[in-house]
């Protein structure tokens, strides 16, 4: 089978999963219905490997084309090289984990079919994004992504009491994304513009082949929408505030799509278009500081939450902060080595928490948790493993993904290496904060969930052990050149390969010793981090304190900032004001006058026309006369 | 006197009896003035040299229509005391109608032009315009005569039919 | 003899054109005016009899006897319909005790 049929293949199945389930899931029973879509998760993942390994140079695969005129064509057309593979195993690698673990986290649900219908459609829509060859799939998987998260993100929204918050937080999201999406569309239409087609191959070769000259306005106009629309789908700054309420969805959603999968859409859409961005130095400064402001908003305002899931999404929100840094200094493979060992270790500890949750029957709030260590061994043991490497707990290999983009940092500037230290030192802290919480210490939640608690099925146990075992090993991909001789940066090399742009980047490896001693500094970063944590949480047993004992920093950090109230204020209220005055000028007065007054004009009318009606023979006659007389009078002035 | 002045003076008393028709108070006069204007218009047949239409119109017109009117006059009992009048509004209106449509007519009318100047060839002979009448009558337009009488047949039935009295039912 | 050509003898044509338009414009006045329908259905007669009086004019003139078969049957119509109007009179008489056609207004609106 070659790559030409493998790849349609990969779309195929999750396609068919999700259209199966979709149609006839009602009346499957839920094993069956579940195993269905994992089962199609699971063989995209097989078709993948099998691709991945038979992939030499890139492939294109022509489907049909959409449009094709003279000046615009734009096509169905899928693009196999490394990137967009590697892509494609993260996707369906993690989605078929995350598939597996909801059959078991889902099991009590109604809408069973439902949710698996969902996913299915998700992972397709993601895989398009990432498989296509030019902009328009991209744009295509994009929304198709958009929406299946506003479902799967309000996927709860007929329940009792939180039913309505779904709903709202699905639509923060889907709206936040909106504005992204305009971003993007706008610098798709620039694109066309400029370039007169929308795919990769093409726009690659005029910017690097034919060395065709853009105006740095233009280009900067470009890469600006494409980073805009990467900040709705990635979570910056200011597009953020979506991410942390979309923990209102189910915790396997959770995990799929924020922190795996959607909210990486943005930062591949970067690597892709790499040959762009470095024409245009001035968004990869924006980027860059853009990134650093929210890794570093996101993790301050991480460490006084007390939701478990609140305190992980705002942990994605900061790692991907730390992403678009190492885009913005062009560190692509290193930005892509980061994002496979976080899709890794941030889907355990999602998946972890959904355990957790699991066990103590939907309690989120860390405050009423404590003491799982003993009593719920497999996940506490995946959580910590998926804590340590988030720290970048030496040789996990979270280590060594944050070490090369600090590495990064520290040639390109020291200052930036220290305020990027600052947010990996958060990092560490709010982590452990959580963890030691959480697991250690006495239970402080009623009897009754205490007497519930047991630990996770097998559909959700293997997931937690199969990604844990890829925290601690993921390392492997990208090890830096002084721990082997010969086959290091084995990821970057096998991504710049054959990814258009990128081996012309191809970063720097720094020289031996600088690493060595990086690599220390971050090493007691972490374990003194750890420490700290220990001391405080485990040790004195510290709680975290009622809401309203909050001041200062505390609460800052609690309030989140007051980020969404200030949204509120300067955005939703006016658009609020001004489409109630629009409905009562437009619609109330204009419109309704209108309908209205012509209906009463006819009437008018038709009162003034129904006075000729007298009924009486005479003037009817008299009219008669005057139309003959007229008639007459026609004839003869016109002749 | 020649012809043109005998034919100007029976213009003038056809057009002066046809006012009194309409002007006139009492509908019993009205219907008086209406058989003289009858007997004023067969004058100017018998002066056109259509003798047999003037006869014709005499009898049939003042003879039998105008006897009709009468008939249902008097049955009707009208008298010029309950006599309606209109409007001065319309009198008005329908003087300037009805002028307007004579000028507008005439306007139309004055100017044409004879295409055939005085033909008169068969006119010579003055007893046989009945004859030729006749023959016109029973050859080319035999059709149209047939159908009139079915015409009057309906035209009787109608009217006795419409003038019936509905059966009272006396109980 | 005196009756024969009288349209060589002086008499115009136009002359019979504007008599007759004068009569069918009384005619026309006389229905316009009048309330009563007796008068109302007379000046219809007039207003045909004016007809008549081109039609025979035209038929002396072009010396063809067409016209006065034409007048004949005008002549029939109007005598058919003077019945059925004054039946028809009658009948409004029996039911409204009047003839003023001014009062017979129920298609007003």
């Amino acid at each position: 089978m070659s790559i030409q049929q493998l790849v349609p293949l990969i779309l195929l199945f999750p396609l068919l999963g999700g259209i199966i389930n979709g149609i006839i899931g009602k009346n499957l029973p839920k094993t069956v219905s579940g195993s269905i879509a994992t089962l199609a998760s699971f063989l995209a993942f097989g078709t993948a490997i099998l691709a991945f390994f038979k992939l030499e140079e890139p492939v294109t695969i022509h489907l049909f084309s959409v449009i094709s005129l003279d000046d615009l064509s734009l096509h169905a057309r899928f693009l196999a090289d490394n990137l967009s593979l590697w892509m494609v195993l993260i996707i369906t690698g993690i989605g078929s984990l995350i598939h597996l673990f909801s059959m078991g986290y889902m099991k009590h649900d109604e809408g069973y079919y439902k949710f698996f219908t969902y996913l299915n459609l998700f992972i397709f829509a993601m895989l398009i994004l990432v498989l296509g060859s030019n902009y328009f799939m991209l744009f295509f998987g994009w929304e198709g992504v958009g929406i299946c998260s506003y479902f799967l993100i309000g996927f709860h929204y007929s329940d009792a009491e939180k039913g309505m918050l779904n709903g709202l937080a699905a639509r923060k999201a889907f709206i936040m994304n909106r504005i992204g999406d305009l971003g993007l569309l706008i610098g798709l239409f620039l694109l066309l513009a400029q370039f007169g087609t929308l795919e990769y191959g093409e726009i690659a070769n005029k910017v690097l082949v034919d060395k065709m000259s853009v105006s740095s306005w233009m280009i900067f106009g470009i890469t600006i929408c494409l980073f805009i629309g990467a900040t709705g789908k990635s979570a910056q700054i200011p597009l953020f505030t979506w991410l942390p309420d979309a923990m209102a969805g189910p915790t396997p959603v959770s995990a799929l799509i924020h922190a795996a999968t959607m909210v990486t859409a943005g930062i591949f859409l970067v690597v892709r278009s790499n040959y762009l961005f470095e024409l245009a130095p001035a968004t990869q400064d924006i980027m860059l500081y853009v990134g650093l402001a929210t890794s570093l908003v996101a993790a301050f305002i991480a460490m006084r939450q007390n939701d478990i899931k609140k305190v992980l999404a705002y942990s994605t929100v900061s790692q991907l902060g730390l992403l678009f840094v190492a885009l913005g200094m062009g560190a692509y493979t290193a930005a892509m080595f980061h994002l496979t060992t976080h899709a890794f270790f941030k889907a355990l500890l999602f998946l972890g928490s959904g355990s957790v949750i699991h066990a103590l029957s939907d309690e989120q709030d860390i405050r009423l948790m404590g003491g799982l260590r003993k009593k719920i061994p497999l996940t506490h043991l995946t959580f910590l493993i998926g804590t340590l490497a988030i720290s970048g707990f030496p040789l996990l290999s979270g280590f060594y993904s944050k070490d090369e983009i600090l590495g990064h940092a520290f040639h390109e500037n020291i200052g930036l290496y220290v305020i990027l230290m600052i947010s990996v030192i958060m990092t560490a802290l709010y982590m452990f904060r959580l963890y030691f919480v959480v697991f250690h210490g006495k239970f402080r939640g009623s009897h009754e969930v205490e007497h519930h608690i047991h630990e996770a099925p097998a559909s959700m146990s293997i997931p937690l052990v199969v990604l844990a075992v890829l925290s601690v090993i993921g390392g492997l991909l990208n090890l830096p050149g002084i721990f082997l001789k010969g086959g290091t940066h084995w990821m970057s090399h096998h991504l710049e390969h054959n990814t258009t742009g990128l081996s012309l980047v191809g970063g720097e490896h720094g020289d031996s010793n600088t690493t060595l001693i990086l690599m220390v500094v971050a090493v007691i970063v972490s374990l003194s981090a750890l420490a700290i944590c220990y001391v405080i949480y485990g040790k004195k047993e510290s709680i975290p304190v009622p809401d309203a004992q909050l001041s200062g920093w505390q609460k800052l950090s609690a309030r989140k900032l007051y980020l969404d109230e200030i949204y509120n204020f300067l955005f939703v209220r006016p658009v609020e004001w001004l489409s109630e005055k629009g409905y009562k000028f437009f619609e109330i007065t204009f419109l309704n006058g209108l309908v209205l007054g012509l209906a009463k004009g006819i009437g008018f009318s038709g009162e003034l026309v129904k006075k000729w009606q007298t009924g009486r023979v005479n003037w009817y006659i008299l009219w008669m006369v005057s139309g003959i007389i007229g008639l007459v009078l026609y004839y003869l002035v016109k002749i | 006197m020649n012809i043109e002045t005998i034919a100007i003076i029976l213009g003038g008393l056809t057009i002066g009896s046809a006012l009194m028709v309409i002007l006139s108070t009492h509908p019993v006069r009205s219907v008086l003035y209406l058989i003289l204007t009858f007997f004023m218009i067969s004058a100017n047949y018998i002066l056109m040299n259509a003798q047999f239409i003037a006869i014709v119109n005499i009898i049939v017109y003042a003879g039998a229509i105008m006897v009709l009117f009468l008939f249902v006059l008097m049955l009707l009992n009208l008298s010029k005391d309950n006599e309606p009048r209109s409007s001065v509004k319309m009198k008005i209106a329908a003087t300037i109608a009805g002028g307007s449509l004579l000028t507008v007519l005439v306007a139309a009318l004055k100017d044409t032009v004879m295409i055939a100047k005085s033909p008169l060839a068969s006119t010579t002979d003055d007893q046989g315009m009945v004859e030729s009448l006749g023959q016109l009558l029973f050859t080319d337009y035999v059709l149209p005569f047939e159908i009139s009488s079915i015409l009057f047949i309906s035209a009787m039935v109608g009217a006795v039919l419409l003038a019936k009295r509905e059966k009272q039912i006396i109980d | 003899m005196i009756l024969a050509s009288l349209f060589e003898s002086g008499v115009s044509v136009q002359f019979y054109i504007v008599l007759s338009t004068i009569l069918f414009a009384i005619g026309v006045l006389g229905v316009l005016v009048r309330r009563n329908a007796i008068i109302v259905l007379m000046s219809i007669e007039i207003m045909l009899n004016a007809v008549n009086l081109l039609l025979v004019a035209f038929s002396t003139y072009f010396g063809k006897g067409d016209a006065q078969v034409f007048v004949f049957f005008i002549m029939v119509v109007a005598a058919a319909e003077a019945t059925i109007g004054l039946s028809i009179l009658v009948l409004l008489y029996r039911n409204n005790r009047t003839v003023d056609i001014g009062l017979f207004n129920k298609l007003k609106g």
